[in-house]
């Protein structure tokens, strides 16, 4: 190709990416980094209107962030939802994905389609339902309950089931979406395997175990980090369903952070907060790398 | 005859599970019919005994959520139809056109694609009121318009154009420009419809960043203005439930209408990722 043509095309580049660069830099990477700086400072609800009187304090925000008992109550809150619901949600999707995969199975898109409408249903208005069906005397939930002889629930009444009906509507929200992705994995397993495996007399549950588990290793890493990065950001579901009650039960880090930044407008403190979410997330996500990574 | 049990067995558990699965949003429709109170009997009643179409009246009248719900279509499809083509001129450019950096750059914003929104919202919070968007659509729009993952969709997908197609159309002394007019757009037509279909239902959606730029109930969007009106009608089981199928009807028919298409959107996104 000759020299001009190289040129034009170079300058064609930059004009095709500069408004995705322009906005993703403006409003994207310098909020992050503004958002960094913030995080030193004292910003609060006076800061806004008199942006003088902001004065850096090092890493005093940091250290009440640490050393608050409201912040690490939220945290633990948080990890329940991703330690319990995490793998709930993989389970429930592998589960599906196995189901409507199988070989015996009709109307595969069908169920497929089924399984999958929570996910691109709007979370506010399902939460909303959920906040219904999850009513101790008129919901359907506990109707269901009593049908199997089964005490009722005060769900979003009582402080240790709160969090449990938080979970079990975000694993029907999701599961969905992880399904197709394991699907996909299931069907990028070359069937010679199967063959293979049965001709050395494997039955379906040794070949579930040697052929089936270990091809879909790699799907379960990306299916496992996404959603524990995604359920780490946990925040319309409380909001919506219990305001973070019971007895602050449901309060998640990212509600916190909003409490903090928009409600109180203690916007330094609020956001070193989501900064220590996010190292938490990345060592999460490290160890999650470790742990199945490793296993390979 | 071997397989017949195990098939009635699977198909059972696939019937339960569509059940299971359907009968939030089956129940959410039906409740929206049913007369005030009548949710809350025991037995909780699965279907209306009477038919009512008073709570969507309700809604449309009493509760002006016509403009709310106006708010949420605009925004909607001004974002989808500006992120698809930002996005698309840059996925094409990262694909197709050599210039120096790419791959430097490109990396970039791959690894930034783990850092969660939150970090940077209360800054673009004030970055939004600095500029005087705060409580208008704008505001909502901005962090739609250009999407990481978007460029990372159609980059996977633009790959695949032969550089002969583009190279020969460069020989007939086509610009840049009208190459990727009318040779590019038309070959990402089909990933551009499955992209324009996740911005439309992730914006559609969306519901903190809308809750946070939006102080004035005229301004809301359908989620924030239901989140708004869940506190005050708590006890509005029914009216509450047509506030849900109005937010939930359009992505849900909008999902239906283009399921292949973002199923397999789906998929990719992941399978190469």
């Amino acid at each position: 190709m000759s020299r001009t043509s190289e040129r034009v095309q170079q300058r064609a580049a930059w004009g095709f990416l500069a408004p995705a660069l322009i906005l993703i830099g403006s409003f994207f990477f310098v909020p992050i980094l503004a958002g960094l700086v913030m995080s030193f400072t004292d910003f609060d609800i006076y800061s806004i209107g008199r942006p003088d009187t902001i004065r850096f304090v090092g890493l005093s925000n940091y250290h009440q962030v640490l050393t608050s008992s409201e912040f690490w109550h939220a945290m633990r809150n948080t990890g329940f939802f991703v330690g319990v619901g995490g793998p709930l949600s993989v389970l429930t999707s592998l589960v599906a994905a196995l189901l409507v995969n199988s070989k015996l199975a009709r109307w595969k898109s069908f169920f497929r389609t089924v399984y999958f409408t929570p996910v691109v249903t709007t979370m506010v208005a399902v939460a909303i339902v959920w906040r219904y069906l999850l009513h101790t005397r008129y919901g359907l939930i506990n109707a269901g309950l009593g049908a199997l002889h089964l005490p009722a629930v005060d769900w979003l009444g009582d402080p240790h089931w709160a969090m449990p009906a938080i979970i079990l509507l975000s694993v029907w929200k999701n599961f969905g979406y992880n399904m197709l992705i394991f699907i996909a994995g299931l069907q990028a397993i070359p069937e010679e395997l199967y063959e293979a495996a049965e001709l050395d007399g494997a039955g379906s549950v040794a070949r579930f175990r040697h052929v089936t588990l270990p091809s879909l290793a790699p799907t379960f890493l990306f299916v496992g980090v996404m959603t524990m990065i995604g359920q780490f950001q946990i925040f319309a579901e409380p909001y919506v369903m219990t305001q973070g009650g019971p007895l602050r039960s449901t309060v998640t880090v990212v509600l916190l952070m909003y409490e903090q930044g928009f409600r109180w407008w203690r916007m330094g403190l609020a956001t070193s907060m989501a900064f220590v979410l996010f190292a938490v997330t990345l060592v999460a996500t490290a160890i999650q790398l470790r742990l199945q990574g490793g296993r390979r | 005859m071997r397989r017949l049990v195990p098939s009635l067995l699977l198909h059972a558990a696939l019937v339960a599970g569509a059940a299971l699965t359907l009968t939030p949003l089956v129940w959410m429709v039906s409740a929206s019919f049913m007369p005030s109170g009548a949710a809350n009997a025991v037995p909780p009643p699965f279907l209306p005994a009477h038919v009512t179409f008073r709570h969507y009246i309700e809604l449309f009248t009493h509760l002006n959520l016509a403009r709310t719900f106006g708010n949420s279509l605009f925004i909607t499809v001004t974002a989808t139809l500006a992120s698809t083509v930002i996005n698309a001129m840059a996925g094409y450019a990262f694909a197709k056109l050599r210039f120096g950096g790419r791959e430097r750059l490109f990396q970039v914003l791959m690894g930034a694609l783990v850092i969660p929104a939150q970090v940077g919202m209360m800054p673009l919070f004030l970055m939004v009121k600095g500029i005087g968007l705060v409580n208008t659509p704008w505001a909502v729009m901005i962090p739609s318009l250009a999407s990481i993952f978007g460029i990372f969709l159609i980059r996977q997908f633009a790959l695949a154009i032969p550089d002969d197609l583009l190279d020969a159309a460069r020989i007939d002394g086509a610009s840049e420009f009208e190459i990727f007019l009318r040779i590019v757009l038309p070959v990402l037509a089909p990933i551009l419809v499955t992209l324009a279909t996740f911005t439309f239902l992730s914006t559609w959606n969306d519901f903190m960043w809308p809750l946070i730029v939006l102080s004035d109930d005229a301004k809301y969007t359908l989620p924030v203005a239901l989140a708004n009106l869940s506190g005050e009608h708590v006890q509005d089981t029914e009216l509450m439930m047509a506030g849900s199928v109005l937010t939930v009807l359009p992505v849900l028919v909008l999902f239906l209408a283009m399921q292949r298409s973002y199923i397999r959107g789906v998929m990719m996104g992941s399978v190469k990722g």
